[in-house]
């Protein structure tokens, strides 16, 4: 068979089915139980950490660490 | 030790570039070789003078951000901004009154040699320069780390303002492949290759070292413009250079390949370049602006997923009627129409992060500005799938309408998301309390609107006109118009978008007087003028 034939059989059968089940999974993974909390947590990013970075993990005890984030 | 290496390097290169200025096959090629020689003699001279020298020891720098970096591409912004407009509005004019292609500035400044200057300025200097100064104040701020790979990110800007200037001069010098949005040469692209590589290493060795759990949004949206845009420039810049003296290479690729390839390029650059990248400003900016998160983040994964999926496969609508398959016409075109959803998804999911706050429209102008550039994303990206109907691209395709289109989306959604975050930017890095004037901002928004409006206008009504005078036939199957007919009927229209460029312009040189004066003038911002204590 030629490369070509093989790749475009490949292409439009099994990458085809991969890259559309991978996209039904990502939707379905946004809306998994327990999705909401954790992303209002990511969404509120951008409103912590604005003019220092976080410091380093290991300085810090696990509480000052969870305190550092809020 | 590693001054000796660098020197060892620049010593090389400026050796190279020597030869090269001496055994030049073509200008455009000696140009190069003359700006590289002095750039490279330049830092070889400059190290050597620090070689040896006691440096102060350097705290750590872990504790706070690397902002001198985002200040100077803000700079750099605003300045090939001003630049690229000044060349658009220049050729506009040329295209109206022709006698501006100077008969003394033949083979330099005449259209054909500034149109990819321009193009090349406003997409790769300003548009280029806001996403990787942007990215890196926002891949900071978002991870809660200081940029990684210390001065590689100084690299990335200077290494960017060198392709930039190598670009321009090659253009001007006649240095240029002929590809659409791809135009510099093999000498050039290699460059450009080694600066993208490193811009990669410094936003992902940031994302590594984050301290944030989850990778914000934006992120995504700009790890997916660096990575797409080095597989695009990599596949279509593949070439054979003649000679390693000149700038003339061959492409690897040869007919409708080679037209498949170019367009797959251009229209992933429209859709990585001016659409992820810029959706990564957008969801960090417009949140920032509005003081309120994004209105769904589940949204945007989805619209960040569909976008990628879908965007990838657009590009043979630019190729309708031509020697590619009808079927792959076709897919390009089905998926340019689905992606009218995602596209929508993401304008919906920024209109939508005001939800609560639309008295903020009234109050301030940058919010609007923002505002305004996702109208123009919503509306272009309605024109776009709709352009690339077959039928209608049979009327729309080699005319004005595709400019008209191209400039509502790169001057209001690009224009503006940038603009929008310039003006929040600026007082944060240089620590002010704010905008020196927000009247001059209202300034700006009305003249880009209203410039833009004028631009897009003449152009749907001139390039209607020339599709159909082009398809015009008489009873016995003869053209009615004649090319010339249709150009000097183009005229008044041909006008009137030099004037939109002109306001458009006139407001980006009143932003940089703003943002100046803000530097300059307003008062600086106390709290953060302190060391900034961890919150331990």
């Amino acid at each position: 068979m030629e490369i070509y034939t093989l790749l475009r059989e490949f292409a439009d059968s099994w990458m085809l089915l991969f890259l559309f089940t991978f996209f039904v999974m990502v939707v379905l993974w946004a809306f998994r139980p327990g999705s909401t909390k954790t992303y209002e947590d990511t969404a509120s990013i951008p409103f912590r950490h604005v003019d220092a970075p976080a410091p380093d993990r290991d300085e810090a005890t696990p509480a000052a660490h969870k305190e550092a984030r809020t | 030790m590693s001054n000796y290496i660098k020197l060892i390097a620049l010593g090389l290169v400026t050796l190279f570039a020597m030869i090269g200025t001496n055994y030049a096959r073509d200008l455009a090629y000696q140009v190069h070789a003359i700006i590289v020689m002095l750039v490279a003699g330049g830092l070889f001279l400059y190290t050597l003078r620090r070689t040896g020298e006691a440096q102060p020891a350097a705290g750590s720098l872990q504790g706070e951000y690397f902002d001198s970096v985002v200040r100077a591409g803000v700079i750099a912004t605003a300045f090939w901004g001003v630049v690229g407009f000044l060349a658009g509005t220049f050729i506009a004019f040329q295209l109206a009154f022709p006698a501006l292609n100077f008969e003394w500035a033949q083979g330099f400044a005449n259209f054909g040699r500034l149109r990819p200057l321009h193009t090349s300025a406003v997409i790769f200097a300003f548009g280029g320069n806001a996403l990787i100064a942007t990215s890196f104040y926002v891949v900071q701020r978002t991870s809660a780390a200081r940029l990684w790979g210390g001065n590689l990110a100084w690299f990335v800007f200077w290494g960017y303002q060198l392709f930039i200037v190598l670009a321009a001069t090659g253009y001007l010098f006649g240095g240029t492949q002929s590809k659409e949005y791809a135009e510099p040469e093999w000498h050039v692209d290699l460059w450009l290759t080694i600066v993208w590589v490193a811009y990669l290493a410094v936003f992902l060795g940031t994302l590594i070292k984050r301290k944030e759990p989850h990778i914000y949004v934006a992120n995504w949206f700009y790890l997916a413009f660096i990575v797409t845009v080095a597989m695009l420039h990599l596949v279509n810049n593949a070439a054979l250079p003649v000679s390693i003296w000149g700038s003339k290479s061959v492409i690897v690729w040869s007919g409708v390949q080679d037209a498949m390839v170019q367009w797959w390029y251009g229209h992933n650059a429209v859709g990585f370049f001016l659409t992820a990248g810029f959706l990564g400003m957008m969801y960090y900016f417009i949140p920032k602006q509005a003081e309120r998160p994004v209105f769904s983040y589940k949204l945007s994964i989805i619209h960040f997923w569909a976008l990628i999926f879908l965007y990838i496969w657009a590009g043979p609508h630019h190729l309708h009627y031509t020697a590619l398959p009808d079927w792959a016409t076709t897919l390009g075109m089905v998926f340019s129409i689905v992606l009218w959803m995602p596209s929508w998804g993401g304008m919906i999911n920024g209109l939508m992060t005001l939800s609560g706050a639309w008295d903020k429209l009234r109050t301030d102008p940058v919010i609007r500005m923002m505002v305004i550039s996702l109208g123009f994303y919503g509306m272009s990206t309605f024109e776009g799938p709709m352009m690339s109907i077959r039928s209608v691209n049979a009327l729309s395709h080699y005319t004005d309408w595709t400019i008209g289109h191209v400039h509502s989306g790169a001057l209001g959604w690009n224009g503006m998301i940038t603009f929008g975050a310039l003006y929040f930017l600026v007082p944060v890095l240089w620590k002010r309390e704010g905008l020196y004037s927000l009247k001059l901002v209202s300034w700006h928004f009305w003249l880009a609107t209203i410039g833009i409006i004028l631009y897009a206008a003449s152009m749907w009504v001139t390039g209607i006109m020339e599709g159909l005078m082009w398809r015009e036939v008489d009873a016995n199957g003869f053209l009615v118009n004649s090319f010339a007919d249709s150009v000097a009927a183009k005229k008044p229209m041909n006008i009137v978008r030099g004037l939109g460029g002109v306001m458009f312009l006139s407001g980006a040189i009143i932003m940089c007087y703003n943002l100046w004066m803000t530097v300059r003038r307003a008062p600086a911002k106390e709290s953060s003028l302190t060391v900034a204590v961890p919150a331990e």
